[in-house]
């Protein structure tokens, strides 16, 4: 019995701790990236954006949250109740799930997996069913739209952002996250990051990332000037505050797998005093948050895509630049001798 | 080793189960949100085997491509399934017949597993040990060296697809007003804007 | 690997690369491109049929003994290209006549071709598998490619659906036959199969049946008529040609090379299947109105006829089914190019009776028509008669007598809805003349004729060539 303790439930209890920790500090993180957020809009449309409540508005999503928790969910009468409730939960879940194999810091994720960036890419992939479900559950005109909306515009950018990681599983020679930001440790510093050697995949990783998180200005999905607020019309209280989270995890998500895909990951820009005396997961989370700016910034600036030019830009440019990208890549990691071993 | 058998009876039960909810189930597009949940387990099942790699592209391509166009096209169809369903009934006897056939079979086929004790033996395809190569490099190193025309044959096989859905679907409308977006990129300020002098009261 | 070690299947590489090619002139050349396409399609056959006589008569294995280029596979490849290459000329005066303008037509038949290549050389059951599927999925695609037309339309479906289940039936016989011997390789397979079990058995009929529903033999030949009715008539010809021909092939050689020593097992479903397809052959074509669904079922029974010579499972009796499949394929084209000549003003004409009068009108059309007609009922001394003579030779030297007396028995039934349209074309009154016959189709139906006429003069190259390549796989 305390063998069966120590060796079966013991790990489980671990690696259950460990989980609740990662997302107590995920979702803190989430509450003052949304928060950022609104400020980054808010400044560049000159406003001051949320202020109230708390010092400069610090308390505004805990406010949100409460509010969000304490209305009454609306089950609309023609909706489809089984899959209306699970499609927010399928959302956020996803989204969760994803942080499993991220590791912030040497050493630190819950799963250290073989193929770590596959997982992910394979989790990013399924957030559509939460849209779809959604979408089609609600029974309604608008919701539907937006449903058909992303299952093509996700399937589309997904093409793109596979390409993008090959790329960079050729240069790393790994599936193993870890191992692909230690590839990416060198004399050169963040000269060596793969930001650097892949930068049109870099582009192209990130304005994919944009489609595939439904963001401006690709938020089809949830257009309010044409569809409403899409997929999100009939949601109201929890099931609404679960999609705004697992929407936003998402996006925290792939800012992530920017980071340890081209920037580096914990690694520290130059491994020179002061850069190293900071822990991996400050520069983790440094990274993190200049990628998410660059998110906000498009959702301040860049004016909302037509459809057909959203698929224009997947099919048409990005597809075979990236197909491109990818056999030039092998060509010169294969003729240079620079490919892994 | 309870954890793992835990695991895999959840992930077998779980898919035999919704895989019984893909036929059974009244609403289309339950039925294909059932067959994902059997593709997961499927990729549950993969893990427990150590087929990693397989798990994940088996998500990637099944239910994160492959699924999602299903239930693009389940979700627009307007067809009413109580009605397919009436014919049900008339083709029990011979859809029961050939699933009989099948059971049969694989009773025999389970049957008699134990006939060929060379079998083994003959299946000598070197699994690479897990400890040494990770099994993405395992399959890689077969996949593009002793197989690589099955995987050129296999890209044929989708340019085909490829071919033949556009040749069978693709129809060029005339009277559509499209998007050049080359000759909307080599306007310049010359070949856009006209200055016009408009004389007090004339108009142009 | 390097390159030089791919020489062998350098006829292969042509077809494929010469397809892709084409298909970016086309893409980029646009729909204006479509006669270079068709040109450049039969270009790269002729280079591929050059290249396949000057490969060296010594087998070569590929990787890992998975394909292999012998006299039987090369044998295969030049009738396969030769069909595919008689169905291209023929289709282009066809196209210009319906308005119908797809250079996707000629590369979609390249890759089917590339398919069948692969099939014919196929010496594991993966590449098996795949050289089908390449091969099906083209031939689908070109079934339905007169898209507007509904018949054509239904045509491809329906083969995509009965071509979809048939594959699935063939993948559960080859899962069978692997789990049973542990090898996907036929040489693997005939060294573990000693002895039949049941599970083999098994996995061999689900094999058979998905191989049968390919080259339309009775139990699985219910598309035929539909499909061959329904899709334009040069794709009917090509289908009744090449990939008949390449399946008849991936046949014979998956009996004779991974199953030798269970003999028995498959014998019986070949013999069975043999003689279902002949006698339905003979009897559902008679009563047929329409020429395409007559010469589907006529392509049943020859496919019935042509596995009487797999049934011994000897080195006769497969040189038989080369012989038959050789003559065959001449006449079927010779055949199906009268068919796509049969036009007036108001379209493609496909009632048998239309024919009627046809020697006071055409004269040499309807001489020609006869003769491969009298041909495929097997009456001597026209090429039909030997098609027929070789393979029942086998059957009786293989002590199968009650396969050889059934098959005579079916080719006489079987000359009749033959000579009844000799009968038309020479002794009912006359009916509206067809328009001239464009000089392509009549070029392929000159030498179909020819072939089929002569062939009595001097058959030795060809049977010496069939033997060669039979002996090529014991």
């Amino acid at each position: 019995m305390v063998d069966f303790f120590w060796q079966t439930l013991w790990p489980i209890i671990i690696i259950l701790a460990q989980s609740v920790l990662l997302l107590v500090a995920l979702l803190i993180f989430i509450a003052y990236i949304l928060l950022a957020d609104r400020k980054i809009w808010a400044a560049v449309q000159m406003r001051r954006g949320p202020n109230v409540v708390g010092p400069f508005g610090l308390l505004q999503s805990f406010a949100d949250l409460l509010k969000f928790v304490l209305k009454e969910p609306i089950i609309p009468a023609g909706a489809n109740k089984g899959v209306f409730l699970l499609a927010p939960l399928v959302t956020c879940v996803l989204a969760l799930a994803a942080w499993a194999v991220i590791p912030v810091h040497p050493g630190w994720s819950i799963a250290e997996i073989n193929v770590g960036i596959l997982y992910i890419f394979a989790i990013s992939s399924l957030t559509v069913y939460g849209v779809i479900m959604a979408g089609w559950a609600s029974n309604s005109k608008y919701p539907f739209l937006a449903a058909l909306r992303s299952a093509a515009q996700m399937v589309s950018y997904e093409v793109s952002i596979g390409f993008v990681i090959i790329t960079v599983l050729l240069c790393a020679g790994s599936l193993n996250l870890t191992k692909i930001v230690e590839a990416q440790n060198g004399p050169w510093g963040m000269f060596q990051w793969y930001w650097l050697p892949l930068l049109p995949m870099f582009v192209v990783f990130y304005i994919s990332a944009l489609a595939e998180t439904n963001r401006p200005p690709f938020d089809l999905v949830e257009a309010e000037s044409e569809l409403v607020a899409g997929f999100m019309v009939e949601y109201s209280s929890t099931p609404y505050l679960l999609f705004m989270l697992g929407e936003y995890v998402a996006i925290v998500t792939m800012c992530a797998m920017g980071t340890i895909l081209f920037l580096g990951g914990w690694l520290p820009p130059f491994d020179v005093a002061p850069f190293n005396w900071l822990p991996g997961i400050v520069w983790f989370v440094i990274k993190v948050c200049f990628m998410f700016f660059l998110f906000a910034m498009a959702k301040a600036i860049v004016p909302r895509y037509r459809y057909d030019q959203l698929m224009r830009l997947g099919w048409k440019v990005f597809l075979p630049l990236s197909l491109v990208m990818v056999v030039a890549v092998a060509a010169v990691l294969h003729f240079t001798g620079w490919a892994p071993k | 080793m309870t954890v793992p058998a835990f695991f895999f009876y959840l992930f077998s039960a779980v898919a035999v189960a919704s895989a019984f909810m893909v036929i059974a189930g009244r609403n289309p597009v339950h039925s294909v949100l059932w067959l994902i949940l059997t593709f997961v387990n499927a990729a549950g099942l993969f893990l427990l085997i150590g087929a990693e790699f397989l798990a994940m592209i088996l998500v990637v391509v099944y239910v994160g491509a492959v699924a999602v166009l299903f239930l693009f096209v389940v979700m627009m169809l307007d067809v009413d399934f109580a009605e397919l369903r009436e014919g049900f009934l008339q083709y029990l006897p011979i859809g029961a017949l050939v699933g009989l056939v099948f059971l049969v079979e694989l009773v025999l086929v389970v049957g008699t597993w134990a006939v060929g004790p060379g079998i083994a033996s003959a299946i000598k395809a070197p699994i690479p040990n897990a400890s040494q190569v990770t099994n993405t490099e395992a399959i890689g190193r077969v996949l593009y060296t002793t197989y690589v025309h099955y995987f050129q044959i296999a890209g044929l096989v989708l340019l085909v697809a490829m071919i033949g859905a556009i040749v069978l679907t693709l129809h060029h409308r005339v009277n559509v007003k499209r998007q050049n977006i080359s000759s909307q990129n080599a306007r310049t300020r010359d070949t856009a804007i006209e200055v016009v002098k408009v004389k007090t009261g004339e108009g142009i | 690997m390097t390159l030089n070690s791919l020489m062998p299947v350098l006829p292969e590489l042509v077809v494929v690369i010469g397809a892709m090619l084409l298909l970016m002139l086309g893409v980029f050349r646009g729909e204006g491109s479509t006669p270079i396409v068709e040109v450049g399609a039969l270009v790269v056959i002729a280079i591929a049929a050059v290249l396949i006589f000057m490969q060296p008569s010594a087998p070569a294995e590929l990787f890992g003994g998975s394909i292999v280029i012998d006299a039987f596979a090369r044998f295969f490849k030049i009738l396969i290209l030769i069909g595919a290459a008689a169905a291209l000329v023929m289709s282009m005066p066809f196209w210009r006549n319906h308005k119908l303008n797809r250079f996707e037509f000629s590369v979609v038949v390249l890759l089917s071709v590339a398919g069948m290549m692969v099939m014919v050389s196929a010496r594991d059951l993966i590449a098996l598998y795949l050289g089908i599927e390449l091969m099906s999925l083209a031939l689908y695609v070109i079934a339905a490619i007169d898209r507007e037309n509904v018949r054509s339309t239904e045509a491809g479906l329906k083969y995509f659906v009965l071509g979809a289940l048939s594959s699935g039936m063939l993948l559960y016989g080859a899962s069978l036959v692997y789990g049973f011997t542990g090898t996907v390789s036929f040489a693997g397979i005939a060294a573990a199969a000693k002895s039949p079990s049941t599970g083999l058995v098994f996995g061999i009929v689900f094999l058979f049946a998905g191989l049968a529903f390919k080259v339309s033999a009775v139990p699985f030949h219910m598309w035929t008529p539909d499909v061959y009715e329904g899709a334009p008539t040069p794709v009917t010809a090509f289908f009744a040609a090449a990939p008949k021909v390449a399946a008849i092939a991936l046949f014979v050689r998956v009996a004779v090379s991974a199953f030798p020593n269970i003999a028995l097992s498959w014998q019986q479903i070949i013999v069975f299947i043999s003689i279902a397809s002949m006698v339905l052959g003979a009897f559902a074509a008679i009563g047929q109105k329409n020429i395409k669904r007559l010469l589907a079922y006529s392509s049943i029974g020859h496919v019935g006829f042509a596995l009487v010579g797999l049934a011994p499972g000897t080195a006769e009796g497969v040189s038989g089914v080369l012989i038959y499949m050789t003559i065959y394929l001449a006449m079927t084209l010779g055949t199906f190019a009268v068919v796509i000549a049969m036009r007036r003003d108001g379209g493609q004409i496909e009632e048998i009776d239309q024919l009627a009068g046809l020697s006071r009108t055409q004269p040499v059309m309807a001489f020609v028509l006869a003769a491969l007609l009298f041909s495929l009922a097997g009456i001597p001394p026209l090429a039909g008669f030997f098609a027929k003579f070789y393979v029942f030779l086998a059957a009786i030297q293989g002590k199968f007598y009650a396969l050889a007396v059934i098959g005579v028995l079916a080719s006489v039934v079987g000359a009749y809805y033959y000579l009844r349209i000799v009968k038309i074309m020479y002794i009912d009154e006359p009916a509206q003349r067809f328009l001239p016959m464009p000089r392509a189709v009549a070029f392929v139906l000159a030498l179909s004729g020819a072939f089929t006429i002569l062939f009595f003069v001097y058959p030795g190259p060809l049977v010496a060539a069939a033997d060669a390549a039979a002996k090529s796989l014991f």
